[in-house]
């Protein structure tokens, strides 16, 4: 998924739409709007990133998961198998992104990129719902995907690259 | 993430505004383990050198204390879990990339191995203890007869539960306070130490005594040279290290840490162990009671501070 920080108004809508789409539990939110400001005025400088969990290729929860709940499915998603999880919260200490939460029902949830969705032909819940056309979703193997148009034609970064984890968050500044 | 917003108001619980999904049963959890390693290895040990006879409190009494703080050790684990009908998931698969699992594991034989221990110890510290079936009794004889054996197994094992209470921590690269490869040496020799300090407490001989303070002196010293080296290596690391060691060097864990594990858990009952070597009358319980808070503590404050620290982007 790509990001782009200069359209994105920091509305919230994805992080409604997730929460009515998926479920989410009052108080709790699988996908969130971070507003970064630089500098002082006038040199001020403001980004904003609708942020969620970053479905990294070297995922560090995948790794810490004591039994195998947390897995990458084909295409690249982590998900969480609810009925193998135990709650132990191994993944939420491995995540820099701290995308995890604890859900009330015991068993650790996050952002699924709407795979149910996904299965229907359908786009995820936050990219169909964004008032400004601010987030790109898709294949980044097909290089006709609006993912991978928007990336080949702008600048863009990852959050914590240093962390290690191959994020596949792309925000595009 | 100092300078940004949540503009869209996230607050979900125990994950902001700092981690907190981890309380008081890890750490608990992590020092009962550090202290039944620490306990184990040393009965292990003074039994392949053959000294069970001038180092009771070691290889019989002590072990006593081991399948007690194993238990309540998992049992605490089991409270912290949060899909607790689910626990048995940790035994249908092995998955070495995750230190977790294999801590489940090796506690799952060093368990049964401690109380085989004890079992073949039981009717020498309760002479009027009676197994009542035939077969238990055969079975004693049988754990008497391979206790060299399972001396070294003891041993082996209790250097994994050891290494494992700190690796369990080191392997989260996203805290950037744990994630580094001392915890595991480090986790390992304070164990050994409130190990000791347990079984010193409970010995009544002298000669023993002395020999384990000597021992638990070493270990102090080589608990003292990680903790520095630990912190060398914060502040010569990336900014979310340095940011991490500054808990210790000034925020807020800075009184805790120096003053109540490095001062009053490591070096004030080192000094009073010397001065008990040196033939001044100190009451034993003193510096053991130090000892096991100092341990205690210090796996209270790693698990708590651990978890503040993060990447910043």
């Amino acid at each position: 998924m790509a990001i782009d920080t200069k359209k994105c108004v920091g509305c919230g809508d994805c992080v409604v739409a997730c929460q009515t789409e998926n479920n989410v539990p009052h108080g709790y939110c699988r996908d969130w709007i971070v507003e970064n400001v630089a500098g002082s005025y006038p040199n001020v400088e403001i980004e904003l990133r609708s942020e969620r969990c970053n479905h990294c290729d070297n995922s560090p929860c995948v790794r810490c998961c004591p039994t195998g709940a947390s897995h990458i499915i084909e295409g690249g998603i982590v998900k969480v198998t609810h009925n193998e999880c135990i709650g132990c919260g191994a993944c939420i200490q491995s995540c820099p992104y701290d995308a995890r939460y604890s859900h009330p029902e015991g068993y650790v949830d996050k952002c699924t990129f709407c795979d149910h969705r996904l299965a229907k032909g359908q786009s995820t819940a936050c990219v169909e719902v964004c008032p400004t056309s601010c987030l790109y979703f898709g294949d980044l193997e097909d290089p006709n995907s609006d993912v991978s148009k928007a990336l080949k034609n702008r600048a863009w970064k990852v959050l914590a690259p240093e962390a290690g984890t191959k994020p596949q968050l792309y925000f595009l500044t | 993430m100092k300078e940004e917003l949540f503009v869209s108001g996230r607050n979900i619980p125990n994950i902001d505004p700092y981690l907190n999904i981890w309380h008081w049963e890890i750490p608990v959890y992590l020092f009962l383990g550090g202290l039944a390693a620490g306990i184990m290895f040393f009965a292990g040990y003074f039994t392949i050198m053959r000294k069970e006879k001038e180092m009771q409190a070691t290889v019989k009494y002590a072990p006593f204390l081991v399948p007690f703080a194993l238990v309540l050790g998992l049992f605490a684990l089991f409270l912290d879990l949060k899909h607790q009908l689910y626990f048995w998931r940790l035994y249908t698969t092995v998955r070495l990339e995750s230190p977790m699992s294999w801590g489940a594991w090796t506690l799952m034989f060093v368990t049964p191995l401690s109380m085989l221990w004890v079992a073949s110890y039981m009717k020498e510290v309760f002479p009027k203890w009676d197994w009542k079936f035939n077969i238990l009794n055969q079975f004693e004889a049988l754990a008497i007869k391979y206790r060299k054996a399972m001396a070294w197994a003891l041993m082996f094992l209790a250097v994994v539960l050891g290494v494992y209470t700190g690796i369990l921590l080191s392997a989260f690269n996203a805290r950037p306070l744990w994630n580094t490869s001392i915890l595991g040496p480090l986790f390992l020799v304070s164990g050994m130490s409130t190990g000791l300090a347990a079984i010193i407490w409970m010995s009544k001989s002298k000669y023993e005594r002395k020999v384990l303070s000597r021992i638990d002196l070493i270990f102090i010293g080589v608990e003292l040279f990680l903790i520095i080296h630990m912190f060398m290596g914060f502040m010569a690391a990336s900014e979310v290290q340095i940011e991490a060691a500054q808990l210790f060097l000034g925020g807020e864990f800075t009184v805790v840490f120096w003053v109540f594990i490095i001062i009053l858990g490591l070096i004030f009952p080192a000094t009073l162990e010397v001065l008990e070597l040196r033939g001044f009358h100190i009451p034993i319980w003193i510096p053991s009671l130090l000892i096991l808070i100092g341990g205690l503590l210090l796996r209270f404050v790693m698990v708590e501070a651990g978890q503040i620290t993060r990447y910043l982007y």
